[in-house]
């Protein structure tokens, strides 16, 4: 057994039969596990790292695609139905991923450097939010006057209808906005973008005077929703109602379905961006964010190409946007403020610029450190702080620590940290794409200047 | 001590103070014939009844009877942009990157300085002490808040801008705008542990509060009272001799004729025995104490701080760096005055001229709409050369 490394142990099990052992074992492990504790973190993360092992591993690719629709179609929706916490927390990893693919065209693949993504993702919530709500009839009137029994203006199956219709709303926002300043250089951009964004979120809470239109910094509420037929809700505890415990009521089945409404649209964009990147397009975007001056020489028409990424992006966007307004029956500006604009950029950054898998296993992760392991970490210091505990060797007891520390409340420290140590230590992010690879590869001898 | 004087070259002095002088005047001089304009014009419309309906004065009258207080008081937030977007400039004038965390320096800055008076308040040595001690100690505090904001400069450019000098350009903006976020949290993480609050009140003392009074203008049946603030008297000194210093610093010694050749060029700077570290060091001590200092007169004005106090006065400040030309220490300095002048102008006017619909919640996004503006007709900037040649 000489030489016997840790190389050759992970070529090993890029062999044979192993690979479909790891996957299947990580991913009944991980269900039997959330299935027994259902309020883990540690078995929610050996669930959802199966993902991970799936696209790792070598194996038929039919294969690991049969795995991947069951884990992410049927056991995910149903543990989420067991612990609702879950459901929300695989809803948000979906949104994200899809603001973060978006993004990737705009950061990954073109090189423009956008800081007020979330601008469009607020024009599809607020398109949605308005026309999906009572906020037609509330015009005239100044926030909380308005009279209490007034008509939805549109049905709420419009939804569907308006996905795409904020696709184009985002899509030309991207556009109308891009025209003036993509003519400026790359830092530049990302300046105008911010204020772009900031903008936006400035205009939803101040858009009710004259007329109404956003109900200022309240918010709009409530929107409507698509119709959920019973015969969906009796179906899907006809068959997984003994798995899950309990019956499933209509606002868990909702969860699952926009849960399951994200995940087509995260498949739509996928496919399309894989198509983009190797066609004519995409070669484009590369060579303008390897170098514009040799783009524009080969003929590559650069404002051209720019705005297409930004459209594309911001379409995107906007879908996801449609989605949120609907599925959270309420929104306001808070939730399209800078601080969520750079997280979709740290997700895209920790993924890997311009890398697909990157860009979801980067929203995965951040999403996760967000919503459970901070959320966690500020749950055990503050129950710490009500015990007697004391810390060893510096004699300090738990009860004197700050309420002020609550890990939950510093997440612009960890997308902080994120940005600085990536850009330092790995800039090509987790999992790099294929073309900086190779890139970052040519360029490892350091040019001192 | 002849010999010393002498070569304090007097005309680098001064001409700062002329160029601001003429800045100041132009820049009010526009924009008050332009407001005046448009109330004129506007007087025959419904927006002027709506106003003689509810002040019984024309909107001509409301106008330039608050156009005194507007322009002061414009002057004073044009002096602390511009005392930031200097601080933009440098940098980039140097090292052609945005220092998006600049803003966090701007915020440390008015944190320690705010915090050392309130120490001293807490002491009860603030109440007691004469006015001229108040002035002393908001002196000290200052310096306080400039050594540390200067310190966290230097800091952050070795650590997350110097191993990134050679990659590409948005690398190091990224990890500018990590450095940003994660600084503004440490602010918020050190405050809530040592104090249990993070927003920070500028302790009352001396007599910054109180107004120079002028007298009275009429306006209809009210009176609008005419005067000064103390504060903005001190903001708009402190300002005056710090910009002086820098342009003195740039143009006229030793270190600036570095830092200008390492701007210029930074491999040929090092050819001619330049320690182009230590000066990029020197240029962030540099601009990083100004952000310090600009901090602490920021708190001053508006008495209530933050840990993230410095997002916005940030980013109009490099909206004044770049409406300026950036990398241009001059064109800061009219960036940020005019920058000024104009959101007062916005936040004052506007609620009027818009009969009420929108208010000064827009004067925010107003600075964002002349920076869209001024990259699409003058990516250079008023005073720009032509950087996009360098890049």
């Amino acid at each position: 057994m000489a030489g016997y490394s840790i190389k050759d142990l992970t070529k090993n099990i890029q062999r044979g039969v192993w690979p479909y052992v790891i996957m299947l074992t990580h991913v009944l492990v991980g269900t039997i596990l959330v299935y027994l504790n259902p309020r883990s973190i540690i078995a929610f993360l050996i669930l959802v790292t199966s993902f991970f092992s799936l696209y790792r591993l070598n194996a038929d690719i039919r294969f690991k695609f049969v795995t991947g629709a069951l884990l992410a179609l049927v056991i995910m929706p149903v543990l989420g139905v067991r612990n609702i916490f879950y459901l929300e927390v695989i809803f948000q990893i979906s949104v994200f991923s899809a603001l973060a693919l978006g993004l990737n065209i705009v950061v990954g693949f073109a090189g423009l450097l956008d800081l007020g993504y979330v601008a469009f993702y607020a024009v599809g919530a607020y398109l949605w939010a308005f026309f999906g709500s009572k906020q037609y009839y509330v015009l005239p009137y100044a926030p909380g006057t308005q009279p209490a029994n007034l008509p939805f203006l549109l049905p709420g199956d419009m939804f569907y209808l308006f996905i795409f219709l904020g696709i184009i709303a985002a899509a030309l926002t991207g556009i109308l906005l891009g025209l003036p300043v993509l003519r400026v250089r790359g830092d530049y951009l990302a300046i105008v973008t911010l204020g772009f964004g900031e903008v936006i979120r400035v205009l939803a809470a101040n858009l009710d005077k004259p007329l109404n239109f956003t109900n200022g910094p309240q918010g709009i509420t409530p929107i409507q929703r698509p119709t959920m037929p019973q015969a969906a809700v009796d179906g899907f505890n006809a068959i997984f109602g003994r798995l899950v415990g309990h019956p499933a009521d209509v606002a868990s089945l909702y969860n699952v379905m926009f849960y399951l409404i994200a995940l087509v649209v995260i498949i739509i964009i996928v496919m399309v961006t894989r198509r983009l990147e190797d066609s004519k397009i995409g070669r484009a975007w590369a060579a303008v964010r390897e170098d514009e001056t040799a783009a524009i020489a080969m003929g590559i028409p650069l404002v051209k190409m720019k705005l297409a990424a930004f459209a594309a992006g911001a379409s995107f966007a906007g879908a996801m946007g449609v989605l949120l307004a609907a599925s959270r029956t309420f929104i306001s500006p808070e939730s399209f403020s800078f601080m969520q604009s750079i997280g979709v950029l740290s997700m895209v950054i920790l993924g890997g610029q311009g890398s697909i898998a990157g860009a979801i296993l980067g929203a995965a992760t951040v999403t996760i450190l967000n919503l459970q392991i901070l959320q966690g970490l500020s749950l055990y210091l503050s129950q710490l702080r009500q015990s007697n505990a004391v810390i060893p060797l510096i004699n300090f007891a738990w009860k004197n620590l700050s309420p002020q520390l609550d890990p939950a409340q510093y997440q612009r420290m960890f997308f902080g940290l994120i940005l600085i140590l990536m850009m330092i230590f790995r800039p090509e992010g987790m999992i790099p794409a294929q073309r900086r690879k190779k890139k970052l590869a040519s360029e490892a001898i350091p040019v001192e200047e | 001590m002849k010999k010393y004087l002498k070569s304090i070259n007097l005309m680098e002095l001064l001409r700062p103070i002329g160029q601001l002088v003429v800045f100041s005047l132009g820049s009010a001089a526009v924009l008050s014939v332009i407001v005046l304009a448009l109330a004129f014009v506007l007087d025959y419309t419904i927006v002027g009844r709506t106003l003689f309906a509810q002040l019984k004065v024309s909107l001509f009258t409301y106008t330039i009877v608050n156009l005194p207080q507007v322009l002061i008081d414009g002057l004073t937030l044009g002096f602390v942009y511009a005392t930031v977007a200097l601080g933009y400039t440098m940098v980039y004038g140097v090292l052609e990157f945005i220092n998006f965390a600049h803003s966090e320096i701007f915020a440390i800055g008015a944190f320690v300085g705010v915090e050392i008076l309130i120490a001293l308040q807490g002491a009860g040595i603030l109440d007691h002490s004469s006015l001229f001690m108040s002035y002393v100690f908001l002196f000290l505090a200052m310096l306080a808040g400039m050594a540390v904001a200067g310190g966290a400069a230097v800091t952050m450019e070795r650590v997350a801008y110097r191993p990134l000098r050679n990659a590409p350009r948005l690398v190091p903006l990224i990890s500018a705008i990590g450095v940003s976020f994660f600084l503004q949290d440490s602010i918020r993480l050190v405050e809530s542990l040592t104090t249990g609050q993070f927003n920070r009140i500028f302790p009352t003392f001396g007599n910054f509060d109180n107004r120079l009074v002028f007298g009275k203008l009429p306006m209809g049946t009210t009176e609008i009272p005419l005067g000064i603030p103390i504060k903005s008297v001190i903001v708009i000194i402190a300002a005056l001799l710090m910009l002086i210093g820098l342009n003195y610093l740039v143009n006229a010694t030793k270190v600036g004729k570095a830092i200008r050749s390492v701007a210029q060029d930074r491999s040929t700077a090092s050819l001619m025995g330049i320690n182009v570290n230590r000066i990029i060091a020197i240029t962030f001590l540099v601009g990083g104490s100004l952000g310090g200092a600009a901090g602490l007169l920021y708190a001053l004005k508006f008495t209530r701080i933050d840990p993230y106090v410095g997002f916005y006065p940030g980013l109009k400040a490099f909206t004044a760096a770049v409406l300026g030309g950036i990398g241009n220490i001059t064109g800061a300095l009219l960036g940020g005055i005019v920058l000024g002048m104009l959101e007062t102008f916005a936040g004052a006017y506007l609620s009027a001229f818009t009969m009420g619909a929108a208010g000064s919640e827009y004067k925010d996004i107003f600075a964002f709409g002349i920076l869209i503006l001024v990259l699409i007709f003058r990516p250079n900037g008023l005073l720009g050369e032509n950087v996009s040649q360098k890049a």
